[in-house]
């Protein structure tokens, strides 16, 4: 499981940083979501990695911690994922904005000479 | 004992927030006056709550230099729940905050406010994410009231939109995503590492942890410090500043001016409680990185200053000078000793901050005339009737002062004496207490790099005296016929930042000791972790009869 995740963290991060430097608006904001899909994973897996462990203990008595997942990663993930979320939203109008202004999706606003 | 005052330290951040939330009630282009009663009033309680929190944190005995006051966001317990943690340093820029933030809001009076919709709301919610990012003592908190200081950054940027606006607020904000991500990539791996988000509890697990799990805390360090020099500005992360401080309207670029100090904020606070003093194997973690990065930053501003022609990108570099000159002393302050360097530097980072605020204001009434920004100025002028707008309501707007000129060359010239750190302002104390501190023998750093940033910190001031007095010349002393029509509204605000700055200098003594009792704060990490971990619960406390 540590290698398909970490291996998918890696690709989903390269992908993004490559489609980040293109000059392109559009690819620029599907890089950003893909590099943000890889931070949530790894916020995620800086948690440890468990399987059917609940997040939430049950009331009173002895709990194993073990058998538990870490709930904070959890709780970041769900804040990043509304604020990348949110932020991505108000990139996407700006991005509108800039085209229509200049009458190009290149991230200068205007074609590089030839 | 009474519980209120303890409830002050969060009043920064829900004053602002409550202010901006009601603004949206009043949408209406009509309402704009309650919008405005709003806008200043929060404004001027951020002033005084900020006051009487500086008041609080530096006249309280309790330790050297290390009187504080924490808030535990419903009464959890420390190392579990969200503290806010008022220091000097964090006291000293609350009010920073507010100084800036009413100038630019007056300035904003002369027409800038009408350019476009909530202007006032997303002010005040700017005002919010600075002033918790200030107070937080939680590391994931910093993130979240960084990323409230920064959508409304991108908003406030394109306030009055516009071709040139728009460019630079794409860059912008692509910067400011790419940067954030990176941000949650270091939080998290600190948390991996050390299974803590509370600083003090993080600074006081640092020198125990095992050394297998040392590089990746280091590692982590490091890209959360790429999510703050980005934001401080530091060369070679500073590409798009110039050019979105100069995009964006004089109000918004005045308060802006303070956007970079968060970062500088952040980087020395984390530095010194993660790798300062007292952190075992890992004390100085980054400070090489964070001199030499300084000092090029300071050389890119130099260059910067003294290659271009236009006024408003000239100020972004002169921003890029100051925060890359904190940058280097902190760097300095982080390899060992440095108390009255790093003093020195926290009085130059207030002095210059002030008066490259006011030198934003003073942009464009100083190229109304002439020039690319005054082009690009008086079109959006034009669209939005900004030159009509002070006869429709307020008669003190409309007040075009007589000798305009002057009052403009000698704020100018105000402006110029800080930043190039001449005498006698307070820009020339400040480095005077640097130089001096470093003189002394202060440092522990190889020589090589003392005198290397010395050298620099001197050209850097030539520098900036050369760039500015050639603008200077050519706006006032070549100009022909027209004399500039200047609104009392839009010179007012960046004197009155500039009295701000002579009355810091004429008290220099004083500011200097509250500054040298924050650097020796900072250089005991201690004090913070402790105090921070022993913050009492209220339920805790007695319960008193006359509550």
């Amino acid at each position: 499981m540590e290698i398909v995740l970490s291996a998918a963290i890696g690709i989903l991060a390269a992908s993004g940083a490559w489609l980040l430097m293109r000059p392109r608006t559009f690819q620029v904001i599907v890089g950003l979501c893909l590099l943000s899909y890889a931070v949530n994973l790894f916020i995620f897996s800086m948690g440890r990695l468990t399987v059917g462990a609940p997040a939430i203990m049950p009331k009173g008595g002895f709990v194993n911690p073990d058998a538990f997942a870490d709930p904070i990663p959890q709780a970041l993930v769900l804040t990043a994922i509304v604020i990348s979320f949110a932020t991505t939203a108000l990139f996407l109008v700006v991005m509108i904005v800039a085209r229509g202004f200049s009458g190009t999706d290149h991230v200068d606003g205007q074609e590089r000479n030839p | 004992m009474t519980v209120t005052p303890e409830h002050l330290i969060i009043a920064p951040i829900l004053i602002p927030f409550i202010a901006g939330a009601l603004m949206l009630l009043y949408g209406d282009e009509r309402q704009r006056k309650a919008r405005l009663a709003l806008s200043f009033g929060s404004a001027f309680a951020l002033l005084l709550v900020a006051l009487e929190l500086l008041q609080r944190a530096s006249q309280n005995p309790l330790a050297e230099g290390g009187a504080m006051g924490f808030y535990l966001l419903g009464d959890w317990a420390t190392p579990y729940g969200i503290v806010l943690v008022l220091d000097r340093l964090s006291a000293m820029m609350l009010v920073l905050v507010a100084v800036l933030a009413i100038p630019a809001l007056i300035y904003s009076l002369a027409g800038w406010q009408r350019q476009g919709q909530h202007f006032h709301a997303l002010f005040q919610f700017l005002l919010m994410g600075l002033n918790g990012a200030f107070l937080t003592g939680d590391l994931f908190n910093l993130f979240v009231f960084f990323e409230v200081l920064l959508a409304a950054s991108y908003g406030l940027l394109l306030h009055g939109s516009g071709p040139f606006r728009a460019r630079a607020g794409l860059h912008y904000i692509a910067v400011n995503l790419t940067a954030s991500l990176m941000f949650l990539i270091g939080v998290s791996l600190i948390y991996g590492v050390t299974g803590t988000l509370n600083m003090a509890h993080l600074a006081g697990l640092i020198p125990t942890l095992p050394d297998a799990d040392r590089p990746l805390l280091h590692a982590g360090g490091a890209i959360l410090a790429l999510a703050f020099l980005v934001k401080a500005g530091m060369w070679p992360l500073s590409f798009w500043l110039p050019s979105a401080y100069m995009a964006g309207a004089p109000p918004v670029a005045a308060i802006f001016a303070i956007m970079t100090k968060v970062g500088v904020y952040a980087v020395l606070r984390l530095s010194m409680l993660m790798f300062g003093p007292g952190a075992g194997p890992s004390i100085g973690v980054g400070a090489e990185v964070l001199m030499a990065g300084g000092m090029l930053t300071v050389l890119f501003g130099m260059l910067g200053v003294l290659g271009t022609q236009t006024l408003g990108r000239m100020a972004g570099h002169l921003v890029l000078i100051s925060s890359g000159t904190v940058l280097a002393v902190i760097g300095f302050a982080l390899a060992g000793g440095g108390g009255a360097v790093l003093a020195g530097g926290l009085y130059y980072l207030v002095g210059s901050t002030l008066a490259s605020s006011a030198l934003f204001l003073l942009l464009e009434p100083m190229s109304r005339e002439d020039g690319d920004i005054a082009a690009m100025l008086a079109l959006t002028a034009d669209a939005y009737g900004i030159e009509d707008a002070p006869e429709d309501e307020d008669a003190t707007a409309g007040l075009a002062i007589p000798g305009s000129l002057a009052l403009l060359s000698l704020c100018f010239a105000g402006c110029l004496l800080v930043l190039a750190g001449m005498p006698p302002l307070a820009g020339f104390v400040g480095k005077v207490a640097i130089l001096s501190g470093i003189l002394a023998g202060d440092l522990s750093v190889p020589q090589d790099w003392a005198w290397a940033f010395m050298a620099l910190l001197l050209a850097s001031g030539l520098g900036t005296l050369i760039g500015l007095v050639r603008v200077g010349v050519q706006v006032f002393w070549t100009t022909e016929g027209s004399v500039p029509k200047v609104w009392a509204l839009e010179v007012g605000p960046p004197a009155a930042l500039l009295l701000l700055v002579v009355a810091m200098t004429i008290r220099a003594e004083d500011v200097m000791r509250y500054m040298e009792a924050t650097s020796r704060a900072l250089h005991s990490p201690p004090v913070y972790t402790t105090g921070v971990s022993l913050a009492p619960r209220i339920a805790d406390q007695p319960e008193d009869a006359s509550e």
